[in-house]
């Protein structure tokens, strides 16, 4: 019953309606480090321009849950040219370093497979932004709560397919039965072989103990700045404390509660942050 | 083929379909473009020419298809090109091609600027005794003025023959010119001819795709009809999978193409009565309209006529009063959107609707625009937030200058807060001329109200205003009809109770019986007695009973959705579809079937649900007859019905001021010669040589660099719908230039950091982009450097930069006034403009 | 004008009907506190769903706008039973909600007096009037009934004419057919002639 999502992106426009998608759903407003707000203006004007192709928000982050990369390939003689695109979430990896290493068990799996932070439970240890191998759960200030995609938990339990694959113009991101996707990689990518593109392959059928987002890519997936071999770091301190430690899991978790109680005092209720831009 | 258009970028739902034609059944996707762009990438083929260079590619893709074995040999081409085309008419012998003129065709007249299309017109045959002696009708009129049929030799031998003109022509037009002025590899070029060629045919059809990458040229229209002519040589119009697909920019361009809020038409495609021409009364108007084209369907332009002023004027428009003819507003010149703003220059116009456009940035050699506002009286701004149009007299680059003085504008200027398309229903029409109804999901908030409130309210103030004029010049406004009054279920659940009834209007563009108001269920049915009223009847059908809104239809199927929404004229998806069929009526293939004669039932039919773009009983073969109008006049296999011979126009004898057949001119401002012809642009192209808008020579070396403007997936035209809107403006948060890294160097210009880009006109700055997806060209042993800018961006809004329009200039293609915004010439240097870093 | 079947409706939120309780958007998604861990039944926003057409370019995809009970638009997005997009929708067309819902948006009306440097704001009528008035007076001051122009021989000739050169109006392609008709209708019956919009762009 595990469900998640083909990204082909040998199909993939670099159109990035899967990021605005995402936003408009999650109620995610536009990232704030983008603009900046010069003496006497109104307002905030987007001040992210990087010159990297055509990628200006260049990163996942707690409010860009979704990112398009990139990757320009053409030879000083134009006689080869490639512009590649590939759309960047959390992968909800059925081994999750984030999951793993979360000390107050605030990363749940659900009963569809996919890996979210509560918000209710986390206290901002940012354990989880460090051991992900993709860098995809990132920290907020704001909310001093770790995020990430949810792969639309609301949305997928309710029979509704994510909303970046709903909005996705050309079908290069697939929500469904993992199982089944992975028959529609596998014929993808015999077809992409036969018409002759080698480097096709797909990442993330045993990375991570396999992911619940996996890619057909066009190049090696270091082009793409994807791990070969992600290092999943594991349950370890935690099962220190589970087989022996529960006085330490009880010193722990009373920490943990201090530093929620602490923090919830100056600050707005989590809820309603990061909010959409209405 | 896309060409002229980067689908994938700027109409990215669209390129869903043929990326799955591609994926699920192995099309083959080629993209003819200036820059490797996002549709480049997801294409198999990307040919990469010099921008204003479409001409030469197209033109030997003619050569490379009609000398080519397949095309000599295959029965399919001959019968379809012999057929279907007016590949077989005899042009008149006076007629020179540019080849015979140092590039210039015949007619044109003295001072160069104007031709007369005399020469350019078929042989024909004496014209037909009339069967009316004593004309009671318009429809009289015409059927006494029916012209003789065009002389043709089917064996296409005779040098008369358009295919041997159009032959003749293209001759020059070779893979080795390709590269010499396009830029484009020889190798490439084939690669592509190769393609189209064999993907057309019997079983297999071609498509190809523009945009505004071919329209705004001042060879715009001889692009589009060069694709046209090579689709009809291909066999590829008024079949599935095959056509010109025009991919348009805004959500309802092409109903407002069709119901025209555009100086030169009428809706439906009617011509708007024009001083100039004979057009002094109705009997005139509808002669010297409709006398030229009667042999074809326009043979209904009488009806259609008399039931558009009946929708203006209803009970006061009579057959004695020209049914007000007399006081419709006639034009007298170019009345288009350049020169309304060389005239608004001149303090001619004094008061401005502005609705829902932003010249201040959209426009060309925009700070000529801005400063043309200043001129203004007072201007109507309506729109969803502060636009640079409406605020360009406090914070514009000329105010900033100190160019314009804030306290020096006299311009008295209203906002208007308008509803967004979720606040409001009235439909939109698509680009494949679909409407769509959009449901009112909330009321507007506010004093926002929708466009159609404000004009009906506003007329409804001044008719108040007029109503006890007696003066003639006011007849028209005071017998405009003028009734969209909501029925009270239509704003029950609503705030706003005074929003017109867009179904009503709806219903009036539609037509009915004037008498009874029932609608009409089809254009068939308008009269020319004055019996019937009808806004644009092109649309009729939409709302073939009360009550009925076709547009509303929401049942899609797999292939051509006939329930969903109503495609004009009559929800015929696929026009001239009578082409699908050969000459005896069956489908060209089983393959490509989609209309065909149905010998049993003696009727034309489509299992498809398609609406079918012929006359239904007509059997294929048929002849027409002589001395007719309209379907009359046509036969059998005449399938381009709207054509007044019922075929595809490889040559056009009618219809364009500058020249018969697509020829090759450089760009206005281009930075090489011509090497085909000693003309070196359009020798009639609009130019407007006034103050504040200078132009550069050709081969200018103070000008050297080629620049093409165009739009990115992120942003939406001017910006108004984008810019504003967060999640679009940290996606593309300020304008860059696209520049190849040969330039980049030879300049010194960094990516990333800010570089200057000048004309005569203007001088702005942005961020660089330096990327090998643009790459300087070898024209004519010459190299030309090319750099690219997204025109989105102007100085309000979330995502703020120049703006590029400040660049362009005042000139346009002669046939429809569309600016040259895609090739001009311009310089660049490293540094924010003004010489700071 | 709500002719439409409600299969469409059914296709984006099955499942979520009856069960679960509209939340407010900004809750949502972020604030998986809401979500009941590994239970089945997670709490979704849904609405009156209200078919509709993307307002940005000219492809026409299907959107629905879902609409809260106080009648407050809280999210758009694609309309799957649309033949021409199937559901999907580019960037823009997935930011039309920020569009319609954005605080930068001036909902009302703004005058700026001849040579002032500052907006005023002014009630929706007044506006009106005044722009009615001053179309008039701009018309009757501005009326061309015969124009002398080049008769086709050479020669110069009294032409009617019937218009003013004084008006114009700019605009169009992104409002619905029916203003478009309103609007030509209007300035026939003005005689304007300076009627443009962005179909030459």
């Amino acid at each position: 019953m595990a469900k998640g999502m083909f990204v082909d992106t040998s199909i993939c426009t670099g159109c990035k309606a899967c990021q605005v998608a995402c936003k408009e759903w999650n109620g995610l407003e536009a990232e704030p480090d983008h603009f900046t707000q010069g003496p006497g203006a109104p307002y905030p004007v987007a001040s992210n321009f990087t010159g990297n192709s055509y990628d200006n928000t260049g990163k996942l982050s707690a409010r860009d849950w979704r990112h398009v990369l990139f990757i320009e390939q053409i030879n000083s003689r134009r006689t080869a040219s490639r512009w590649l695109f590939m759309s960047d979430s959390c992968k909800h990896c059925t081994d999750a370093a984030c999951l793993n290493v979360c000390p107050v068990e605030a990363i749940e799996r659900t009963d569809l497979g996919n890996v979210i932070v509560r918000q209710d439970k986390c206290v901002g240890t940012k354990l989880c932004n460090k051991a992900c191998p993709y860098g995809v759960v990132r920290y907020s200030e704001k909310t001093r709560t770790s995020h990430k995609c949810t792969l639309c938990n609301d949305r997928i339990h309710n029979n509704m397919g994510t909303a970046c694959s709903k909005s996705c113009p050309t079908g290069s991101i697939q929500f469904g039965e993992v199982s089944e996707l992975k028959t529609k990689a596998d014929s993808r990518l015999a077809q992409l072989r036969k018409l002759g593109e080698n480097k096709a392959n797909l990442y993330g059928y045993s990375e991570a103990g396999g992911l619940k987002v996996f890619y057909l890519l066009m190049e090696n997936p270091a082009v793409y700045g994807l791990p070969e071999n992600p290092v999943v770091q594991q349950r370890r301190k935690l099962s220190l404390i589970n087989k022996g430690g529960a006085q330490l899991s009880a010193f722990l978790m009373g920490m943990v509660a201090l530093i929620r109680f602490r923090e919830r005092g100056g600050r707005k209720e989590p809820g309603a942050e990061p909010g959409a831009g209405e | 083929m896309i060409m002229g258009s980067n689908m994938a970028e700027c109409h990215p739902v669209a390129f869903r379909w043929p990326l799955k034609a591609k994926t699920e059944h192995g099309a083959v996707l080629m993209h003819v473009d200036p820059r490797f762009t996002r549709t480049s990438a997801l294409c198999d083929i990307h040919a990469q020419i010099r921008a204003g260079s479409d001409i030469v590619f197209l033109g030997a893709l003619i050569t490379y298809v009609i000398n080519s074995s397949r095309w000599n040999s295959d029965p399919f081409f001959k019968e379809y090109v012999i057929n279907y085309t007016n590949a077989a008419t005899l042009v008149n012998a006076d007629f020179k091609d540019p080849d015979d003129l140092d590039g210039v065709f015949s007619g044109l007249s003295g001072d160069g600027k104007t031709y007369s299309n005399a020469s350019w017109s078929y042989q024909r045959n004496p014209a037909p005794a009339s069967t009316v002696s004593e004309a009671k009708t318009f429809t009289d009129l015409l059927l006494q003025r029916v012209p003789g049929r065009p002389k043709t030799d089917m064996t296409l031998q005779d040098p008369q023959t358009v295919f041997q003109i159009v032959k003749k022509h293209y001759a020059r037009y070779t893979p080795e010119m390709v590269e010499r002025v396009c830029g484009c590899p020889k190798e490439t070029f084939l690669r592509v001819a190769e393609t189209l060629l064999n993907n057309s045919g019997r079983d297999k059809t071609s498509n190809i795709t523009y945009a505004v990458g071919w329209t705004q040229h001042t060879v715009g229209v001889q692009i589009i009809r060069c694709a046209g002519m090579l689709q009809a040589l291909l066999g590829n119009i008024g079949r599935p999978g095959g056509g010109i697909l025009a991919l348009r920019g805004h959500s309802t361009i092409q109903g407002s193409t069709d119901i025209a809020t555009l100086y030169h038409s009428l809706p439906g495609y009617l011509n708007m009565p024009d001083a100039r021409r004979n057009h002094d009364s109705l009997k005139d108007f509808i002669l010297t309209e409709a006398v030229p084209v009667s042999t074809s369907y326009w043979g209904n332009y009488p009806k259609f006529a008399v039931s558009y002023f009946k929708a203006q004027f209803g009970d006061a428009a009579t057959r004695e009063n020209d049914y007000g003819y007399h006081y419709h507003p006639k034009i007298t010149g170019d009345h288009s959107h350049l020169p309304m703003f060389v005239d608004m220059m001149d303090g001619k116009i004094k008061g401005f609707l502005c609705v829902g456009q932003n010249p201040a940035v959209g426009g060309q050699n925009a700070r000529f625009q801005r400063k043309a506002l200043a001129k203004l009286d007072w201007m109507v701004v309506r729109d969803f937030y502060e636009t640079e149009t409406a605020s360009f007299w406090r914070n514009s680059p000329e105010i900033k200058s100190g160019e314009l003085k804030t306290a020096d504008i006299k311009t008295e200027i209203f906002y208007l807060p308008s509803a967004c398309v979720p606040e409001m229903e009235g439909s939109f029409t698509n680009t494949q001329r679909l409407l769509q109804y959009h449901e009112k999901a909330a009321d507007p908030p506010d004093d926002s109200r929708s466009n159609l409130w404000f004009t009906y309210h506003l007329g409804k103030k001044i008719k108040a205003l007029y109503k006890d004029s007696t003066r003639e010049r006011d007849w028209a406004i005071r017998n405009l009809t003028w009734d969209y009054e909501p029925e009270p279920a239509e704003v029950a659940n609503w705030r706003i109770k005074d929003e017109p009834s867009a179904y009503k209007a709806l219903k009036e563009i539609n037509g009915y019986i004037w008498k009874d108001k029932k609608p009409v269920p089809s254009f068939a049915n308008l009269a020319e007695d004055g019996s019937t009223v009808c806004g644009a009847w092109i649309y009729t059908g939409v709302i073939p009973e009360e009550g009925k809104n076709q547009s509303a239809r929401r049942q899609g199927d797999n292939w051509i959705s006939p329930n969903w929404g109503f495609a004009w004229p009559a929800n015929r998806h696929i026009m001239y579809n009578r082409a699908s069929a050969d000459t005896k009526g069956n489908p060209w293939s089983e393959k490509k079937k989609l209309v065909y004669w149905d010998a049993v039932s003696s009727k034309w039919l489509t299992p498809s649900g398609d609406g079918i773009d012929f006359a239904l009983t007509k059997a294929p073969g048929s002849a027409g007859k002589d001395a007719g109008i309209g379907f009359d006049w046509l036969g059998g296999n005449d399938p381009f019905i709207m054509r007044a011979d019922g075929k595809a126009w490889l040559f056009a004898p009618a219809g364009l001021v500058d020249g018969p057949l697509p020829t090759h001119y450089e760009p206005y401002e281009s930075p090489v010669n011509n090497v085909l012809y000693k003309q070196e642009s359009n020798p009639v192209a609009k130019v407007w040589k006034i103050a504040g808008n200078p132009y550069h020579k050709v081969a200018d070396p103070d000008y050297p660099i080629v620049i093409s403007t165009y739009r990115l997936t992120e942003h939406y035209l001017s910006g108004v719908m984008s810019r504003w809107l967060p999640w679009l403006a940290e996606l593309m948060p300020e304008l860059f230039c696209e520049i190849s890294p040969e330039l980049a160097v030879d300049k010194g210009i960094m990516n990333g950091e800010y570089m200057t880009i000048w004309t005569a006109r203007g001088e702005i700055q942005a961020r660089a982009l330096v990327t090998r997806r643009m790459k300087p060209f070898v024209i004519n042993g010459k190299t030309v450097h090319q750099i690219g800018m997204p025109w989105h961006w102007g100085w309000q809004g979330t995502a703020q930069g120049d703006v590029v329009n400040n660049l362009s200039a005042l000139v346009a293609d002669p046939n429809v006034s569309i600016h040259e915004g895609k090739v001009f010439t311009c310089n660049v240097r490293a540094g924010r403009k003004g010489g700071t870093v | 004008m709500m002719n439409v079947t409600r299969r469409q409706f059914i296709k984006i939120s099955a499942g979520a009907i009856g069960a679960v309780v509209a939340t407010e958007t900004a809750a949502l998604g972020v604030d998986t506190a809401a979500v009941q861990g590994r239970a089945l039944s997670v709490p979704i926003k849904t609405g009156k769903q209200v078919p509709s057409i993307c307002p940005f370019c000219s492809v026409g995809c299907g959107q629905i706008v879902m609409v809260n009970d106080a009648g407050k638009i809280i999210g758009i997005e694609g309309n799957p039973d649309s033949p021409i997009s199937e559901g999907t929708l580019c960037p823009k067309g997935a930011a039309t909600y920020q569009l319609v819902m954005n605080e930068h948006r001036w909902t009302k009306v703004k005058y700026r007096a001849p040579g002032s440097d500052h907006w005023e704001e002014k009630p929706l009528d007044w506006a009106m009037d005044r722009i009615a008035k001053l179309v008039k007076e701009t018309r009757d001051a501005n009326f061309n009934e015969f124009e002398e122009l080049p008769d086709g021989k050479g020669g110069k000739a009294k032409k009617r004419v019937m218009n003013t050169y004084a008006l114009a109006s700019l605009g169009g392609a992104t409002i619905d057919n029916e203003w478009n008709y309103a609007q030509q209708k209007l300035m026939h019956g003005l005689g304007v002639v300076y009627v443009e919009n962005q179909a030459r762009i």
